[in-house]
């Protein structure tokens, strides 16, 4: 491995949530050998990866859709189990999936608070989760043009705020991104990067899963490499190049990408040293 | 403005006009606060919300009420009698007991999902009914029970074979629709057909109990009474939560226009025999599910689940669940009509719920505009629609044409309904409204 990990920066004690040696196994291939990784409150840690890295499976597992085969989750400073989708949500760790899991049909309110309705004895109160959907969507300065719109009919930027603006309801304490950009043009991708930055204020824990190194930079406090289902690599993301995110990321350092940067950054110097 | 919207708005002109008309003192209620809505006010407002709504595709009740008019008129223009207080209440009676089984099928098509077993359930449950009264000795009660639990318990078998085993729903009702027909003629043994006694109490109650007189005035003031003061109730907890509301005139408006159609149904209803306890069950149930499918976190989960089955699982409904509850309530509505069509005829013979009762029950679903895709829909579909069928039934009896031309006929209208379905469909993914 040519990756040099860098100490790690996130003391054990603040981490809001923290895996230890996580294993994952299907059938023949194991998805996840001994993956560790820590997320202290307002900090954004960014979990980079090639395809096939085993990001997803570690999202699903963080999230309750699959358990994991070994180690530890530990959430608040209890060593807990999530046992599906619903117990994380109660932990406290919301996820906003990358195909946005929202209802077409259904309008912005019934979408934010889907699986968690406001009511008394199974009636719905409509009113509290209106006021509460504005509240929300306030906190992050989104634009929604009502909340009493079917999703089908808002941009894809807008149903992206809609996703993230749901993981707040219930008060989180982590909230996982996976490809939030993935799908979005330059100015929706910059909103959403905001919205990162919000998410980051209010003091969670994020976890964002991206492919886009330049989305990762712009936000992300740490960066976390997985390869091959290890973790390669971790990053402070002030101390670190792309070239060097690059490496880890595909386990060489030689390649088309990282050599153009080395090429440009040896004519960069050059040049320095000339003046 | 409070701290409604942090960003100031970049159209200098759209938000003072706003306040304008709503008077400065009062702030922009949170929901109407954003510069890019379009503000529907008043009378006219209302009204051109309404026509972009149709022009987007989302056309509601809409093509069922004009395709009702049109059939009235026809039927009327050749047979006068027809629009008959006689006649009315014959369509409610005949409706009743297939709009039951309807509401059912409205429910499993929610979830893009079909029943087409409806009839053979409501036939089977009949014939246990009947055979427990009538050869058993059951007290009507206890038989009506058991006939209501047959329905239940296969809605519940449908289900666990749905989730468990993972049949197509299809499949597994086509197969009920056999197995169960023959189950009926099992249980009804070898004479094949029961005589309810005439003067049972579930025969009376479909046949000859009906709601005149005061009576039937008190009730549609209550039902008014009690529209009128949901509406207030809302428009008050709306305004005290900083949001905004219908207005005090559009809430009289609505609640005349409910309290002045229902008088003058009931006084035209009245010169006959007036109301049905049968077709007023039937309203209820209508009335009943229409709340539990919009106000409920059940009903909410129901639509979820008909939209996006993957995105209801995942924010952790529990999808089997209510895959369970809405099997179960299809079974038990077909049962029920069942009970009722078969105490409307006072007989049960191996012919009740027959392919007549199965498709009429799917189509009033249809018609009255659930979409088969899933997700969109209205408990009212189930009423709406049957009325439709069963006065072109009612009609084409009164002409005097053969029930052949009553098959192509009916089969015609289903599919003008089906075809305005996909043309909005297309129209309404056009204008963004899904």
């Amino acid at each position: 491995m040519t990756a040099t990990t860098t100490e790690r920066p996130a003391p054990a004690g603040t981490a809001v949530l923290s895996l230890e040696g996580i294993n994952k196994r299907f059938g023949a291939v194991q998805a996840l050998t001994d993956v560790s990784l820590d997320v202290a409150p307002g900090e954004v840690v960014a979990l980079v990866g090639d395809n096939g890295a085993g990001k997803s499976t570690l999202i699903k597992i963080i999230s309750g859709v699959y358990q994991p085969d070994g180690g530890t989750i530990t959430f608040a400073g209890r060593v807990v189990h999530v046992g599906g989708p619903s117990e994380a949500q109660a932990l406290g760790i919301s996820t906003v999936f990358q195909d946005l899991a929202l209802c077409d049909n259904l309008d912005v309110v019934a979408n934010l608070f889907l699986g968690q309705e406001k009511g008394t004895a199974g009636w719905l109160d409509e009113v509290t989760m209106e006021k509460e959907s504005w509240r929300l969507l306030r906190t992050l300065s989104a634009k929604i043009p009502s909340v009493r719109i079917p999703i089908a009919s808002l941009s894809g930027g807008q149903r992206q705020t809609v996703a993230i603006a749901r993981s707040l309801v219930g008060a989180p304490k982590v909230v996982m991104l996976d490809e939030p950009t993935a799908a979005l043009g330059v100015a929706q991708t910059a909103e959403v990067l905001n919205l990162i930055e919000r998410l980051r204020e209010t003091g969670l824990g994020v976890i964002l899963v991206s492919h886009n190194m330049a989305d990762v930079q712009a936000v992300a406090d740490r960066i976390i490499v997985l390869r091959l289902g290890r973790n390669a690599a971790e990053f402070n993301v002030d101390e670190t190049t792309t070239e060097q995110l690059v490496a880890a990321i595909t386990g060489a350092s030689d390649n088309v990408v990282a050599d153009r940067i080395r090429r440009n950054q040896a004519a960069h110097h050059a040049g320095a040293h000339d003046a | 403005m409070p701290e409604a919207t942090p960003t100031t708005p970049k159209n200098p002109t759209t938000a003072p006009t706003v306040q304008d008309e709503m008077s400065p003192a009062v702030p922009i209620p949170a929901d109407l606060s954003d510069e890019r809505l379009v503000h529907a006010r008043g009378v006219r407002g209302a009204l051109d919300s309404f026509t972009r709504k149709v022009r987007g595709g989302d056309l509601g009740s809409l093509p069922v009420i004009i395709g009702l008019i049109v059939i009235s008129l026809v039927f009327y223009a050749q047979e006068p009698t027809f629009l008959s207080s006689r006649t009315l209440v014959n369509i409610t009676l005949f409706a009743a007991p297939i709009g039951i089984i309807a509401i059912g099928v409205v429910l499993v098509l929610l979830l893009g999902e079909i029943d087409l077993s409806v009839g053979s359930v409501s036939g089977l449950a009949a014939s246990v009914m009947a055979v427990m009264v009538v050869y058993e000795g059951y007290s009507l009660f206890v038989s009506i029970l058991a006939g209501a639990l047959t329905g239940l318990a296969i809605g519940v078998l449908y289900a666990v074979l749905f989730t468990k085993v993972g049949v197509p729903s299809f499949v597994i009702t086509l197969a009920g629709l056999l197995g169960f027909l023959g189950l009926q003629l099992v249980v009804l043994g070898k004479n094949g057909t029961v005589n309810l006694p005439p003067d049972s109490r579930l025969v009376e109650f479909a046949r000859s109990s009906f709601v005149t007189g005061v009576a039937s005035y008190v009730l549609v003031l209550v039902v008014a009474v009690g529209y009128g003061a949901a509406l207030l109730w809302s428009i008050r907890r709306r305004t005290a939560a900083g949001l905004s509301a219908p207005s005090l005139v559009s809430v009289a408006v609505r609640t005349g226009l409910l309290a002045g159609g229902l008088l003058y149904l009931t006084y035209y209803l009245n010169i006959d025999r007036g109301l049905g306890y049968l077709p007023l069950l039937f309203v209820a149930l209508v009335v009943l599910m229409d709340l539990l499918l919009r106000k409920t976190t059940w009903g909410r989960h129901v639509f979820a689940v008909g939209g996006n089955v993957e995105a209801a699982r995942r924010s952790g409904i529990r999808v089997t669940r209510v895959y369970l509850s809405v099997f179960a309530l299809t079974g038990l509505f077909a049962a029920i009509g069942g009970l009722l069509a078969a105490a409307q005829l006072t007989s049960v013979s191996q012919a009740s719920g027959g392919t007549d009762t199965n498709l009429t029950a799917i189509a009033a679903a249809v018609i009255g505009g659930t979409s088969l895709f899933g997700g969109r829909g209205t408990a009212y579909a189930a009423l709406l629609g049957i009325i439709v069928l069963q006065s072109i039934q009612t009609g084409l009896n009164v002409i005097g044409v053969d029930s052949s031309v009553r098959y192509m006929v009916t089969g015609a209208v289903l599919l003008l309904a089906v075809s305005i379905d996909s043309v909005s469909r297309r129209a309404r993914s056009s204008s963004g409204r899904g």
